[in-house]
């Protein structure tokens, strides 16, 4: 029977063809959406990390976090050290855990982030090779940047602005101390260094550029200048001293002695009250603490800063993205019905060409009911035989975007993620080709053997 | 054994045909001639339970086929019966060989390719066993059409206007190899036929 219904399907292969087509059509784009919407999720969620509030210069909050917390947009400004350095003391009494993050220059699309070894702690991240970014224009990079990169322990570097390749490149080598182990998360997206690397990679861009930095710079703006001003007339001192003091990567790598010295590090930033540093990363002692439930609001009333809580502005942001994926999927669903209604016809059709053959298996002893099943049969092979095809296309198309997702966002997708939504679709689709063929199938059933031999 | 009593029939339930009682032993062969239009086809369809006598009965064998259910009846006659009609038609996904082969399997009877080939073999068409049906000329068709109809070794064959697209020598072989593997079988033979060049063929006739 199953073998019947296939050859009636090879024998009319156009007919096939375009239900299938159709059919695939259906179940491709749905299941390329639930594929995108979960992937994006999953990465969003994933890169939450437990992070409670983000603080950083007053703009737009959804920015301030995909800045602060993807890596995808420019940041919202930069916020004094003289302001901000409460948030970032370790006796703070709300506050756990205080990422800094000094942003604005990138390496080939790649962003550079100047901050604590606080950073490797929030998002699960340890060393593969090398060490951790000890010193001014040193790095440590996520995995991510090394295999795109190829960049290996001694690799120098020069950055450029912002988020896009080759816009202008500053004149100071950032040299490749470590290279981190895989984390899944945007870390492995990231180039790791102090924060002085920044303020210095940009205090001598200004120097050789004059009011280079101010312009198209997101990140360094004003305050910036006042910043190198500063450094600009102790500089020698500065520089006499650190060659005497230079510091020394850590050896050991347990838990304890990164935040000990994560601690030491926020502790050696906050003294730093001339500079500027992008967004810090909160995350609270106590979730349910009122004080520090109120600590966002307090923020955005009080202080010239901006507090914005990841969970929110990005449940916010997918509320939003939903709606335009509702309509893709409504859009995918109306795709299915036609083809439905394609398998509906082509089988109607084949029925009246099939009317002798129908009559003529009931004269060799086949039943109304061996009939009605034989189209059914075709149906539901046409049906699943679109899924497969639409499921293969999707997840096709999942890898091809993940290519191109990653090379603009720096996220990796995958196209041999399976969900147990698309079980879910498969019945959807086999539903759909059985409703298809119902009709032709009564028709089929009710067939009139003696008419139809009479007049064949 | 074939036999009927008291049959009658009426489309719409007006126009009312009778037809005459008739009784055909097992291995007898038999011609029901007929000009268009009396009801011959009718006839056949009523005697292979295609259709539903208003009145009287067909027996084929011990079986009184009008008191089976529809898809007790469909087995019965897919077993016992064998029907070939005036133009020849075929599952036409399918080649000559598989649409024995369905024939068999709708019947409920395992499928036996050696059989198969061997009957086809018998008809003239063992080359033909992959073919597609509709590559078939129509002398072949209406062989291929007989190998069906004799596939499951039936007791009762009936044969609608079997020769009528035929030329006169496809006519005289369609017929021979009729009669010739009906009786290899030893089933009881009926055609049905208004076609004047089958009369001197067949001694036992029936007049409609």
């Amino acid at each position: 029977m199953f073998q019947l219904s296939w050859k009636n399907l090879v024998n009319k292969p156009l007919n096939m063809a375009l239900s299938l087509i159709l059919f695939a059509l259906g179940v491709g784009l749905i299941s390329l959406l639930l594929n995108l919407n979960h992937q994006i999720e999953e990465r969003f969620n994933k890169n939450l990390a437990g992070v409670d509030l983000v603080l950083g210069a007053k703009g737009s909050p959804l920015q301030m976090i995909l800045c602060a917390m993807y890596h995808v947009d420019n940041p919202t400004g930069n916020i004094p050290l003289e302001k901000s350095k409460a948030f970032l003391n370790p006796k703070h009494p709300l506050i756990k855990q205080a990422v800094p993050l000094s942003l604005g220059d990138s390496y080939r699309g790649y962003r550079i982030v100047g901050t604590t070894y606080d950073i490797l702690q929030l998002y699960g991240a340890s060393l593969a090779e090398g060490q951790l970014w000890a010193n001014a224009m040193e790095v440590t990079v996520g995995a991510g940047v090394a295999e795109a990169l190829h960049l290996h322990i001694g690799d120098t570097f020069k950055s450029s602005h912002g988020l896009v390749e080759g816009i202008e490149e500053h004149e100071h080598d950032f040299k490749v101390v470590g290279i981190l182990k895989p984390a899944g998360s945007v870390i492995d997206q990231l180039i790791l260094t102090p924060s002085e690397s920044i303020w210095e990679s940009h205090a001598h861009a200004t120097e050789d550029g004059g009011g280079q930095a101010t312009e198209g710079d997101s990140s360094t703006v004003g305050g910036d200048s006042a910043a190198l001003a500063s450094e600009g007339h102790d500089d020698h001192d500065h520089d006499g001293h650190d060659h005497e003091h230079k510091k020394v990567a850590p050896t050991v790598y347990d838990s304890l002695t990164i935040s000990q010295l994560a601690e030491q590090q926020r502790m050696e930033l906050m003294a730093n009250t001339d500079k500027d540093i992008t967004a810090i990363l909160v995350k609270f002692r106590s979730r349910t603490n009122i004080q520090a439930l109120n600590m966002g609001r307090n923020i955005n009333e009080n202080t010239d800063l901006m507090a914005a809580s990841p969970p929110i502005e990005i449940a916010r942001l997918q509320t939003n993205l939903g709606l335009g994926a509702d309509a893709l999927k409504a859009l995918a669903w109306v795709i299915v019905v036609v083809s439905g209604l394609s398998i509906f016809i082509s089988l109607f059709s084949s029925l009246r060409d099939r009317r002798y053959e129908l009559a003529l298996m009931r004269v060799m002893g086949g039943s109304p009911g061996t009939l009605f099943r034989l189209i059914i049969t075709e149906g539901l092979l046409l049906a699943a035989m679109g899924y497969v095809l639409g499921i293969v296309l999707s997840h096709l198309g999942m890898a091809i975007l993940a290519g191109f997702m990653q090379n603009t966002y720096r996220y990796s997708f995958s196209g041999l993620q399976f969900l147990p939504e698309e079980i879910w679709l498969l019945g959807g689709a086999l539903a759909v080709g059985f409703v298809a063929a119902l009709i032709p199938a009564l028709q089929a059933r009710r067939t009139d053997i003696s008419e139809t031999l009479s007049n064949g | 054994m074939l036999s009927t009593s008291n049959l009658q029939y009426s489309y719409d339930g007006k126009t009312s045909l009778r037809f005459p009682d008739f009784r055909c032993e097992t291995g007898e062969h038999w011609l029901l001639l007929g000009q268009s239009g009396c009801g011959k086809t009718t006839l056949l369809h009523l005697l292979g339970g295609l259709l539903t006598p208003g009145q009287g009965s067909v027996m084929v064998g011990e079986t009184s086929i009008n008191t089976l259910t529809t898809s007790q009846l469909d087995k019965f006659r897919g077993k016992k019966i064998g029907i070939i009609f005036q133009t020849p038609h075929f599952v036409r996904s399918l080649r000559v060989g598989e649409n024995l082969e369905l024939a068999q399997q709708l019947a409920g009877v395992p499928v036996d390719r050696q059989h198969i080939s061997a009957l086809l073999g018998r008809l003239g068409l063992g080359h033909k066993i992959n073919s597609k049906t509709d590559a078939l000329s129509q002398g072949e068709r209406q062989r291929a059409a007989i190998a069906r109809a004799l596939v499951n070794k039936p007791e009762v064959i009936l044969a609608d206007e079997p020769t009528s697209a035929l030329d006169d020598k496809n006519t005289g072989e369609v017929i021979r190899l009729l009669e010739e593997t009906a009786t290899e079988v030893n089933a009881t033979l009926l055609v049905v036929t208004h076609d004047g060049r089958l009369k001197e063929k067949f001694a036992k006739r029936i007049l409609l």
